[in-house]
Parts: structure tokens; C-alpha cells; sequence
């Protein structure tokens, strides 16, 4: 939780990692790319404000004490949302699979939800694997990359008949949320592998499974922004453009918000620090205290009240994960429903 | 004594009309040439850096291969050497270009095509961004966003971003005359009626933003990773 103000913020971090990313966990072979991959990670990390950022070393591998002070005692969050990234090609462990985070998720109960992944390229073991993971660990949301090149396919869409066998699956298994990475990648080569389209699609034929489009989109935000104003039940994941932004680029951060905000809506954004990527504490204390900058540019967006950084920073995401929210954290009648999509409205027109 | 014919300056004022495709902007402005020599018998040698190590390759395949285009033409070059550094496709990627083997054969079993439908796909956001560049300051000015519609590119004060916006649209193909009108639909280079001005508008807008916003954070990278100023690099 955070107070500032007399305001009290309940913080959900939707999109945080445990990773080990040194040598030590380097598949022989292919050591350059598990090297490139944690160095372009670190370079997201210099976008945060100096005083936050940590050596390379420590940033390829930190420890679980790390994790739970960065996050839980300083960084102000009451429930943690892991999303994992397996990497297996170049990581021998992996680089931040499920098992890897449900070691924290068993020994500090309450803390955190695990997610899980799926590729639909797995086939039927793949459901088995999925099916098991829900069984284990009661997850509730699973984090998709769908431009992942592997042995031959240059990525998959969720409109694939494959893929709507694992949605139809989520769905069976209590599975509501979909973390979709449509950000930056490396495959497919040829393709713009950033293309949203078929979130728009699934979202039609699973309106019971929420969309989060992680990274908002980034970098198309204006086609994430044209297609969520459509769906109901599409949501942007703030991660990466709070602490991509917000300290380094604080003009663009405002417009992006700006552009969210209008299309996508209130009810809709939901926080994540990317950690370790950037730590919460920073993004958490400048979000409460940001306001668009003076400038007729910012005029037209919508404004933004304590109510709006409330729902952004954990009520929407509680709302979605089931959380309960002790009662002082909630609003008050009268500043609107979180995460509801009714309350989202659809911009065909100005 | 022999006189060169190219010296380096020049062959920077040619990689100035290279875009990176996505962020639409020179990469040289940018950042992106790490280096620019040109030897006195003509051997023209450019370095080139990206903000990350697996930025996109397929642009990066873009950026490569339109400087070499945009060097190897020049009066008086004789030898062309451009390279793409510290980049896991690097290698496919110079070695594709320096054989013009095309973006398909440069990664083959890995890239069905070329990238000319990405790249129209790029400009088309280009024009929508650039939209947004010209009709702001005339709406801040007084003009009325529904007469936005009655108006042509000739009638439209001269700007450095009306010129970019009908450099854009010429190449795509689409209308880019003093006669023809300033707003119209990116795809079909129809003009846009007056009822769904705002939306256009909007969405100009927020096309603009995204593109900023992308560049804005490839900046922020490349500052981090490279400590030296790039060949015609800009401060924004």
C-alpha cells in the first residue's frame, strides 16, 4: 500500500519477474543471445532516473531477498503478478519460467499470483502441461508470446484453431486473464509481428476472457488504442510505459497517458513495473504525483484525479484477479466502477 | 595530385535521406551512423548502430540496405563498404546487402518476401503522423477542424512538415499536388468528409504520439548503450 495525502493506494504490480539471466545459465552455444537479450533488458533499465539503477551484475542475477525488499518493503506493493518468460533455447534453466517463480509464490503465501504461459504449438502436451499448472497452482492468468519463432513456425496468432483450443481451455479451467506481449520481439523476420488484429477477433469470440495487451502495444500504441476502444474486455498493460517514460521522456509519457486514457479508458490501464526491469518504488510514488504538464497540447485529453490512479495502480487489476481489497483502499461512491466494461466507452466518433 | 570527388561530409548529407522506416526520422539524426570515412581514391566505409541488439531486423535490413543505395550511387565513390554493428543478424544482414541478395535470400528459411508492404504500411503512419504536424498549428491558428476539409496542400502555409507530409504521400503514390485536398484517407487516398474529421484528426494524433513516443525510448537506449555522439546525431 501507499499513502500520500491522506490517499490510500492499494498497489497490484500485474507484470514483475524473477529471472536468472548470468552466465552461469547460459546455454553453451548460445551465449551471445542470452547476453544480447539481458543487455537490451538493461538498456529499457537505463531509461529509469539514475539513482535507481543497478550493475549489470547484479541486474543478471538477483536474489529473492532483493525481489521481496525492492517490491514489498520499499516498493509499495501489496500483490505481486508473476509473468514468465521461458526462454529455454538460450537460458538452461530458462529465463524466468513458472517453476522458477512459484518458488516465491509457495514460500510467501498471499504475496503473489502466478501465471502461467502456453504455447499452442505444444499440442496436447501442452494442454497437459497447462491443465497440471492450474491443477498445482491455481493460476489465473497466462502471459502469451505469440511472435515467438520456434523450429520452423514464424509465430502464431490467437485466432489459430490450435490457440482457441487453449483459450477454450482457459476458460474451462477458471484461466480469466490473457497477458498478450505484442511489444518489441525478434521473430518473425518478415512480418510486423506487432499486429493486433487478432486480439481483436479473440476478444469477440471469448467475452468472458479478459485481453490485457501488455507494454500497451508499444511500440503501435495507436493501433492498440483503435482496436481496445472496440472490445470490452481489452485492457492495457501499463508495463514499460510508466518506467519507459515517465522519468525519461515525462512530454511523450503525458501524451501517451493522454492517448490511453481516451481511447482506452480509466477502468481499463493497469499497472506493472516490469521489475526487475525498473523497480516499483519510483514508478509507484511519481505515478500518485503525476499530473499532465502545463501546455495547451495536453487540453483535450482526459483529466486525472485521485480515483484514476487508484484504480490504475491495483483496483482495476484487483478487480480482474479477484483480489479483496480492504475496505479503506476502495473508492468511495460515486468515483465509478473498477475494471468495469460497461463503464468503458467506445470512441467511433468525437 | 588528384582531388577526391566525395569527401565524407558528402556522403553524411546522402545518409541523411535514409529513414529509419519506423520511427521516420534520418539516421543520422538519429544517431544511428557510428562512423562516416571516405579514403582519397573514393572507398566509401560507413558504420551503423542501432539502440539495441535485437532491434527488428527487418527494418534494421531497411536502413542497411537504403544507405547502401543512398552511397553506393554517389559521384565518385568508388567502393562501398556499410556495416550494421553489435546486432545478432548483423552478419545476415551485411553480408545480404553487400550481395544484393534481397531481405528473403538474406535469411532464407527464416523471411517469406520482401519488405515493401511493410514499408508502405510504415509511411502510411508516416502520413497520418504528419497529418497531425500540419493541421495542429492551423487549428491552434483559428481554422475551424470541419473547413480543414475545404482546404488543398497549395493553400497551406509552407512548412518543413508540409513538405515531409507531401514528400510521404508522393511515395505512396497518393495525391500530393497544390490541388489536392490536405486531409485524406491514408489507404485509398480518398478525401475525408467533414463528419469524420475529428475522428481523423484523433487518430493523426495519436499515430503521431506513438511514433514520438518510440523514438523517444530508441534515443533513451542508444544513449545508454553508446557513450559517443553519432555522424549528424541531434539533441531532441
Amino acid at each position: 500500500m501507499y499513502e500520500k495525502d491522506g490517499e490510500k493506494y492499494f498497489v497490484v504490480d500485474t507484470h514483475m519477474h524473477y529471472w536468472n539471466a548470468a552466465p552461469d545459465n547460459w546455454v553453451p552455444g548460445a551465449e551471445q543471445f542470452a547476453k544480447g537479450w539481458i543487455e537490451c533488458f538493461y538498456g529499457y533499465h537505463g531509461l529509469g532516473p539514475p539513482e535507481t539503477r543497478w550493475t549489470l551484475e547484479k541486474y543478471q542475477k538477483y536474489t529473492e531477498e532483493d525481489l521481496m525488499k525492492d517490491v514489498f518493503d520499499e516498493g509499495h506493493v501489496d500483490v505481486a503478478i508473476f509473468q514468465p518468460t521461458n526462454l529455454l533455447e538460450w537460458y538452461k534453466e530458462g529465463f524466468n519460467t513458472t517453476e522458477r517463480d512459484a518458488i516465491l509464490y509457495e514460500k510467501y503465501p498471499g504475496k503473489f499470483i502466478l501465471n502461467t504461459s502456453f504455447d499452442p504449438r505444444e499440442g496436447e502436451d501442452g494442454l497437459k502441461t497447462l491443465r497440471h499448472n492450474v491443477e498445482r497452482w491455481g493460476c489465473k492468468g497466462v502471459k502469451l508470446y505469440t511472435a515467438e519463432w520456434r523450429q520452423g513456425s514464424r509465430g502464431w496468432k490467437l485466432t489459430d484453431p490450435e490457440a482457441y483450443k487453449y483459450l477454450e481451455a482457459c476458460a474451462d479451467l477458471g484461466i480469466t486473464n490473457i497477458h498478450v506481449h505484442k511489444g518489441p520481439t525478434i521473430w518473425p523476420l518478415d512480418k510486423d509481428a506487432f499486429d493486433v488484429a487478432d486480439v481483436d477477433h479473440a476478444a469477440t469470440d471469448f467475452p468472458h476472457l479478459n485481453f490485457i495487451v501488455e507494454h500497451v502495444g508499444l511500440p503501435r500504441i495507436e493501433d492498440f488504442c483503435f482496436m481496445a476502444t472496440q472490445e470490452p474486455n481489452v485492457y492495457a498493460g501499463l508495463a514499460v510505459a510508466i518506467g519507459g517514460l515517465m522519468h525519461a521522456r515525462p512530454r511523450f509519457f503525458a501524451k501517451v497517458m493522454g492517448e490511453l486514457l481516451f481511447w482506452v479508458g480509466e477502468d481499463k490501464m493497469t499497472f506493472g513495473s516490469d521489475y526487475a526491469i525498473w523497480e516499483p518504488k519510483w514508478q509507484v510514488e511519481g505515478f500518485v504525483d503525476w499530473d499532465y504538464p502545463p501546455g495547451a497540447e495536453f487540453d483535450d485529453y482526459p483529466r486525472v484525479n485521485t480515483a484514476t490512479k487508484k484504480k490504475i495502480l491495483g483496483l482495476n487489476a484487483a478487480k480482474l484477479y479477484g483480489i479483496e481489497v480492504p475496505a479503506e483502499y476502495r473508492l468511495d461512491a460515486g468515483e465509478g466502477t473498477p475494471a468495469a466494461p460497461d463503464d468503458a466507452r467506445l470512441v467511433e466518433q468525437v | 595530385m588528384s582531388t577526391a570527388l566525395v569527401d565524407s561530409a558528402r556522403v553524411l548529407r546522402a545518409l541523411a535521406a535514409v529513414r529509419d522506416p519506423e520511427l521516420d526520422e534520418p539516421i543520422t539524426s538519429l544517431g544511428f551512423v557510428a562512423s562516416c570515412t571516405v579514403s582519397t581514391d573514393g572507398h566509401a566505409r560507413v558504420r551503423l548502430r542501432l539502440p539495441t541488439y535485437f532491434c527488428a531486423p527487418n527494418f534494421a535490413f531497411l536502413m542497411v540496405a537504403d544507405a547502401y543505395d543512398a552511397v553506393s550511387t554517389l559521384d565518385g565513390v568508388r567502393a562501398t563498404d556499410i556495416a550494421l554493428e553489435d546486432h545478432f543478424a548483423a552478419d545476415a544482414i551485411n553480408g545480404g546487402v553487400a550481395a544484393r541478395a534481397g531481405f528473403a535470400r538474406s535469411f532464407e528459411g527464416e523471411a517469406i518476401g520482401e519488405l515493401d508492404k511493410l514499408r508502405a504500411d510504415f509511411l502510411r503512419k508516416a502520413v497520418l503522423a504528419g497529418t497531425d504536424l500540419v493541421c495542429r498549428p492551423l487549428v491552434a491558428s483559428g481554422v475551424e477542424p470541419a473547413a480543414l476539409v475545404t482546404l488543398t496542400l497549395g493553400q497551406v502555409p509552407p512548412s518543413r512538415a508540409l513538405d515531409r507530409l507531401r514528400q510521404r504521400r508522393a511515395e505512396l503514390g497518393l495525391p500530393a499536388d497544390d490541388g489536392a485536398p490536405l486531409l485524406i484517407e491514408p489507404t485509398a487516398g480518398t478525401p475525408v468528409a467533414v463528419a469524420a474529421v475529428p475522428l481523423h484528426l484523433r487518430k493523426a494524433r495519436a499515430t503521431r504520439v506513438g511514433v514520438e513516443a518510440n523514438a523517444g525510448i530508441c534515443r533513451g537506449m542508444l544513449r545508454h548503450r553508446y557513450d559517443t555522439r553519432g555522424e549528424g546525431e541531434e539533441e531532441t
